[in-house]
């Protein structure tokens, strides 16, 4: 219990139209990564602001490092970092300032405002760009400026509201790295939205799916492909080229009778079996054996976007 | 929290002053942290004194007032007669007199001071939230009600401090020019004027704080300020001509109903911020006014054609002042509401 950092009980949230966030139960440990995941308007955002105290509850209870969120906010603020979706700074102000008046509203004195501010700078690689005003920065460079900015109070919990929007490919891997890198370095508690499956695959020690304001599952990604296809855990594609049309016949038919083998499908040029063990070499020798070119022979781990498809399948099966 | 406020307390006065010099030159003189309230403040008012709206319009009121302390020299002469009670207020007329050619100091102010209201307080909200700042901003460890509180009090400090200096100018070059120093009585009266004037400027402030709670766009709060100020001095005069006209009464009718007609209609007047502020000013800084509202013949009869004293004065404004304060206050109270109902979502 006293592991947990960020504790949700029945939290509810309620808007006059619709349901954002619908009786949800989640805890979060104390030193992990945890990705929130969903569609657009899946309540992610809403429950990131309760955990502030940004906004109310209907019901239920948020609690961070053992702070009530909606009684005392302020408690809970000095020891939660928070990067909104769009981060925004006072333009006309340069980083350097904009960290500076940050540090100074938690409660750091002027000289140690900047001296704190500078070395956050450097910390995500903005010191030649501390005395640019934060309006010319790239959208990369804000949101690294943001990630100072919300590790200037020395805090055991930091909130990231999808940070890598916007961003391309290398600022993303640069930022991710850099989330990676501060979390083990200092210890911290991250929680990050995201619909960017793939990014947040890399670095999430566990992850919530929402959907609707409901979360759908909750656990590390191997065990949530677990769960999910704990049927046929295994996914190869063989990718072959054959001269007559008998010849995949064939092949298909042997396929079916390999031990383990729970599925075959035939596609143009490959075949995608399904398994409940890795039978890949038993597939690439009846392939061989039966006269057929081997192209490629792949074995399928289940990502993020699988899980993520199938619980889509479901939710829209049970509507 | 308030054994911090109260800590705080006797560094502000001197913090406020510095403003802008003490993030730069970072003073290490002092180490003890300062609260979040005050660091908003400084931060807003040292955006305010750098920020060209302010200062254009900081040049703008320096030059009317100049222009109208020049034409209030020129005709201050010729205009005293011998006999005439505000004679002993010579020094004051120099915030009222004109030759007609340009309106008097209190004419300006009565109506720049809604333009620099609403200029400091269009965008407080809004622009901060359309920006994403404000978001930002509440994920720090400090109290909602600190960023409306703390700009309310910003705008309001920074207005106090420029009408004072610029009254205080007027003063000074008037001492100079015509040689004659304020007595001690029109010296409160122009503090008090001062007071009232920034208490007038500060319900427009509020008014358009309040729009920027309201409305998104800065621009259609910045209108909806403007629209507000341009009804009740274009437009509501005109109304209240036209009500004027409707009800008038008869020749035949007593003169009881007359006076009440009269107070009706200066009632009417009354519900307008601007007429209350001149009302006030005009008693202050004239003290042979001894009434604002109609005055029969009874009451006029063997009175003595000589100024009120100050308490006097002040008295028979206290009903304009309580309205202009209660308006401000009115203001401020609504947009604090919905400010603090509001939930804080990024852009």
């Amino acid at each position: 219990m006293s592991d947990n950092i960020i504790e949700f009980t029945g939290v509810s949230k309620r808007y006059p139209t619709h349901t954002a966030v619908d009786d949800l139960n989640l805890s979060i440990r104390k030193g992990e990564i945890f990705g929130l995941l969903g569609p657009n308007g899946a309540g992610k955002s809403t429950t990131i602001l309760m955990m502030l105290g940004l906004t109310e509850p209907t019901s239920g209870r948020v609690t961070v490092c053992g702070f009530d969120s909606t009684r005392n906010p302020i408690e809970v603020k000095r020891r939660t970092g928070y990067l909104p979706e769009e981060v925004g700074f006072y333009d006309d102000y340069t980083g350097l300032e904009n960290l500076t008046y940050t540090a100074k509203l938690n409660g750091f004195n002027d000289r140690d405002a900047k001296s704190r501010a500078e070395e956050l700078l450097a910390r995500v690689g903005l010191t030649e760009a501390s005395g640019k005003k934060a309006g010319k920065y790239s959208r990369g460079m804000r949101q690294r400026l943001g990630l100072a900015d919300v590790l200037i109070k020395e805090p055991e919990v930091i909130i990231l509201d999808e940070p890598t929007l916007g961003i391309d490919p290398k600022g993303v891997d640069e930022l991710l790295t850099l989330i990676r890198k501060l979390s083990h370095e200092d210890g911290l508690t991250v929680l990050l939205s995201s619909h960017h499956l793939h990014q947040v695959q890399e670095i999430c020690d566990r992850v919530g799916l929402f959907v609707k304001g409901k979360l759908l599952a909750e656990g590390t990604i191997s065990s949530l492909s677990q769960d999910l296809f704990s049927n046929q855990p295994y996914l190869i594609e063989a990718g072959i080229s054959v001269s007559a049309a008998h010849v995949a016949e064939r092949i298909y038919k042997m396929l079916g009778e390999v031990n383990g083998v729970l599925s075959v499908n035939r596609n143009a040029g490959f075949f995608e079996v399904g398994c409940s063990r890795d039978a890949s070499a038993d597939i690439a020798r009846i392939i061989v054996e039966s006269g057929a070119d081997l192209r490629h022979l792949q074995k399928k781990e289940y990502g993020l976007d699988d899980i993520y498809n199938h619980y889509f399948k479901e939710k829209i099966e049970s509507v | 929290m308030n054994a911090e406020t109260t800590m705080e307390e006797p560094l502000t006065g001197t913090e406020k002053v510095e403003t802008k010099e003490s993030s730069s030159s970072g003073k290490a003189s002092y180490t003890r942290n300062v609260n979040p309230f005050w660091v908003i403040v400084r931060k807003e008012i040292s955006d305010h004194v750098t920020s060209w709206r302010f200062n254009i319009l900081v040049i703008l009121l320096a030059l009317t007032c100049l222009g109208s302390l020049y034409t209030a020299i020129t005709s201050i002469g010729t205009g005293a007669k011998a006999n005439e009670p505000d004679d002993a207020f010579l020094f004051l007329k120099l915030f009222t007199v004109t030759d007609g050619t340009l309106p008097s100091f209190t004419v300006f102010i009565s109506f720049l001071g809604p333009l620099l209201g609403i200029a400091l307080g269009f965008d407080a909200i809004n622009s901060e939230h359309n920006r994403g700042t404000l978001s930002r901003l509440m994920a720090q460890p400090i109290h909602r009600d600190y960023v409306i509180n703390a700009k309310a009090l910003a705008a309001l400090f920074v207005i106090s401090v420029m009408f004072f200096a610029l009254c205080f100018l007027v003063m000074g070059i008037g001492i100079i020019r015509t040689g004659i120093p304020p007595t001690p009585e029109e010296f409160l009266r122009i503090v008090c004027f001062i007071l009232i004037s920034i208490c007038y400027v500060a319900f427009w402030l509020n008014l358009s704080i309040f729009f920027s709670v309201r409305f998104r766009q800065p621009a259609t709060a910045a209108l909806c300020g403007i629209s507000v100020w341009i009804f009740f001095t274009v437009f509501y005069g005109m109304i209240v001509n036209v009500i004027a006209k409707v009800s008038a009464p008869t020749l035949m009718a007593s003169e009881s109903e007359v006076i009440r007609y009269k107070q009706f209609i200066q009632n009417l007047l009354r519900l307008v911020p601007s007429q209350l502020f001149s009302d006030a000013t005009t008693t202050l800084l004239m003290p042979s006014v001894r009434s604002l509202g109609p005055l029969t013949m009874e009451q006029v009869i063997g009175a003595v054609p000589s100024p009120l004293p100050l308490g006097q004065s002040l008295l028979l404004v206290w009903p304009q002042v309580t309205g202009l304060v209660a308006a401000t206050l009115l203001c401020f109270a609504l947009s604090y509401v919905s400010f603090m109902r509001r939930e804080i979502r990024p852009r």
